[in-house]
């Protein structure tokens, strides 16, 4: 099979739809709220109440604006709205209000790395913004389907990428990569068990070399990346299957069976909807101008993209860099500490290190995180002056502080005990007293045994109590066996 | 301009309705007189006229995002008819449709 497949391209595009996070809805003033009592955000305009008139809610504009210019896109200048007609009862217009010739992005692409780790580009065709449904219930009453209508009117942006994924692994990317996006620019909470990101997936094969495109399914109702993922390679297989066995792929809409990793069939062509889309003369145009362009952009909070490089520049590796990013909280936590410290290794091991594993823990996010990154800054300046051992900063200090996070960190080590001795001076008495101590292994030791370096450490770290700097300890010792050689 | 009958049955379709054969007729006739008066734009001269959306050259006419909850739930379901305490209620619908 896997030869097979290698002689069959497949052509794979996707439709995200991203829920926004405004408070009040595209078109009305109603709440937006995720999980309120059904029926309880909704106004004559949701409604679809005849004599009602829609207003668009700016905010959807500069969530749209923000989208476009971080997935390099053109702004449309002009944009319109238009109808799209069809019957459903959870649209109680009978039509959504959506873009359809002027959608306000254009072009544009995402940067995603493909099944190898290697960049891609994948490449839009547009971004436009449009109202959401309400939600149907069918499980509830057995004879009948009950409808919510607080989703209804909530804004979407429905993201359409030219079809250039190849397989399931750069759908996934392409989708983690687009909801850390969103998530950084704070136009939505990217949720996908939410329903707050839902994607659809046209997916046809091709036999390797030839122009035409082959048979193009939708598939629909997938509820996390993985599925999408999941979905497309098992529809790569089966049309290549059905080819390869004689058969034709017929254009459909597919959904996904979570439980059998199969798609099956939802729709044939037949019922292809006729839209009859048409201006929406109940919506004035709305005028994107450069100079609002540029104030958007001037307020945009920072990009993964940029902070990777900014990372990859201050010395950090890829790995560190990427982990640093995955999320917008961890990244800005990040961002505080390096203001605070310029040990930017340091500092990446420590989120990397004892912040996460206790978030992990505690199945925290890192935002509830109780100490400020100006302490652990603190704890690393403590750390590199050699005032306590890495050990005791990261083990004893970080968990006192996470109890007490007020405590002043420089205090906390004094009177739990901790600084280290790393004065020459009061060191040196301990040298002098080790080396005493084992006349016959110093000539050992200057007879080439070096590894007794270790049994002097061990007494020096001894008389100290433990509180000499392992560091400075040991340059210490090594000067003295040199002077006596 | 003469209308078939598929494309009566059609805008039928798209509109929900059902017309008897007779029905059919007769709305057949009456689009025809519709399309057929339309039509005399068409001999109009309108190069350079776009067509009319809007009823002013008003743009950017915006709203701000706030939250003004002025629909109780009750009030909402008013004029249902067909509801409970919280839902519309319609009728089963299977396969779900086109978003």
């Amino acid at each position: 099979m896997e030869d097979i497949l290698k002689n069959y391209e497949p052509v794979i595009g996707l439709e995200i739809h991203v829920q926004l996070n405004t408070l009040s809805k595209a078109y009305s003033s109603d709440a937006t709220e995720y999980g309120a009592m059904p029926n309880t955000q909704v106004n004559m305009i949701s409604l679809g109440h005849p004599g009602t008139l829609p207003r668009v809610n700016e905010k959807v504009i500069e969530y749209a604006v923000r989208l476009g210019i971080a997935c390099n896109c053109t702004i449309r200048e002009r944009n319109e709205y238009a109808r799209k007609n069809y019957f459903y009862a959870d649209l109680p217009k009978g039509y959504q209000i959506t873009q359809d010739t002027t959608p306000i992005c254009n072009g544009g692409y995402v940067e995603i790395k493909d099944a190898d780790g290697k960049d891609k580009k994948i490449h839009l065709t547009r971004i436009h913004m449009e109202e959401d449904s309400g939600k149907s219930i069918h499980d509830i009453d057995p004879f009948n389907t009950l409808i919510d209508l607080n989703r209804a009117g909530v804004p979407l942006l429905e993201i359409v990428s030219e079809p250039e994924f190849r397989n399931g692994q750069e759908a996934y990317n392409y989708l983690a990569e687009m909801r850390k996006l969103v998530r950084y620019l704070d136009i939505s909470d990217g949720n996908m068990e939410e329903g707050s990101l839902r994607c659809d997936v046209n997916i046809s094969v091709r036999p390797v070399g030839r122009e035409k495109f082959g048979t193009k399914v939708e598939v629909k109702n997938m509820n996390s990346f993985r599925n999408v993922q999941k979905a497309i390679d098992y529809e790569i297989k089966r049309q290549v299957e059905l080819i390869e066995s004689g058969g034709e792929v017929v254009q459909q809409t597919r959904t996904f069976d979570a439980a059998r990793g199969s798609t099956m069939v939802l729709r044939a062509k037949e019922d292809a909807h006729d839209y009859r889309y048409f201006p929406e003369p109940d919506l004035q145009p709305v005028i994107v101008r450069e100079d609002y362009i540029s104030r958007v952009k001037d307020n945009l909070p920072p990009l993964p993209k940029e902070l990777f490089n900014k990372y990859r520049e201050l010395g950090l590796n890829e790995y560190d860099a990427s982990l640093l990013t995955e999320s917008k909280e961890v990244a800005l936590y990040f961002e505080n500490l390096i203001s605070h410290t310029g040990n930017y290794k340091a500092a990446a091991n420590w989120i990397m290190g004892p912040v996460k594993s206790y978030l992990n823990d505690k199945a925290m996010h890192i935002e509830a995180f109780p100490i400020t990154a100006e302490k652990i800054a603190q704890l690393i300046e403590m750390v590199d002056a050699g005032k306590v051992s890495n050990s005791a900063a990261s083990g004893e200090m970080f968990r006192a502080l996470i109890e007490n996070p007020d405590q002043d960190p420089a205090t906390l080590a004094k009177e739990m005990n901790l600084i280290q001795e790393s004065d020459a001076g009061a060191l040196m008495e301990h040298v002098h007293a080790a080396l005493a101590k084992y006349p016959e292994k110093v000539e050992e030791y200057k007879a080439g045994k070096k590894g007794l370096l270790g049994l002097f450490m061990g007494e020096v770290m001894k008389l100290s109590g433990g509180k000499a700097d392992p560091k400075v300890a040991s340059k210490l010792v090594q000067q003295e066996l040199e002077k006596q050689q | 301009m003469k209308l078939t009958k598929e494309q009566v049955e059609k805008l039928a379709h798209l509109a929900r309705l059902e017309f008897t054969e007779e029905q059919k007729e007769s709305m057949l006739n009456d689009m025809d007189n519709i399309l057929g008066f339309v039509e005399k734009i068409n001999g109009l001269n309108l190069e350079g006229i776009d067509p009319l959306i809007y009823m002013s050259d008003e743009v950017n006419v915006l709203r701000k995002d706030e939250v003004k909850q002025e629909t109780s739930k009750d009030d909402a379901l008013k004029n249902a008819p067909s509801k409970d305490t919280d839902y519309f209620k319609v009728p089963k619908i299977i396969n779900r449709g086109e978003e």
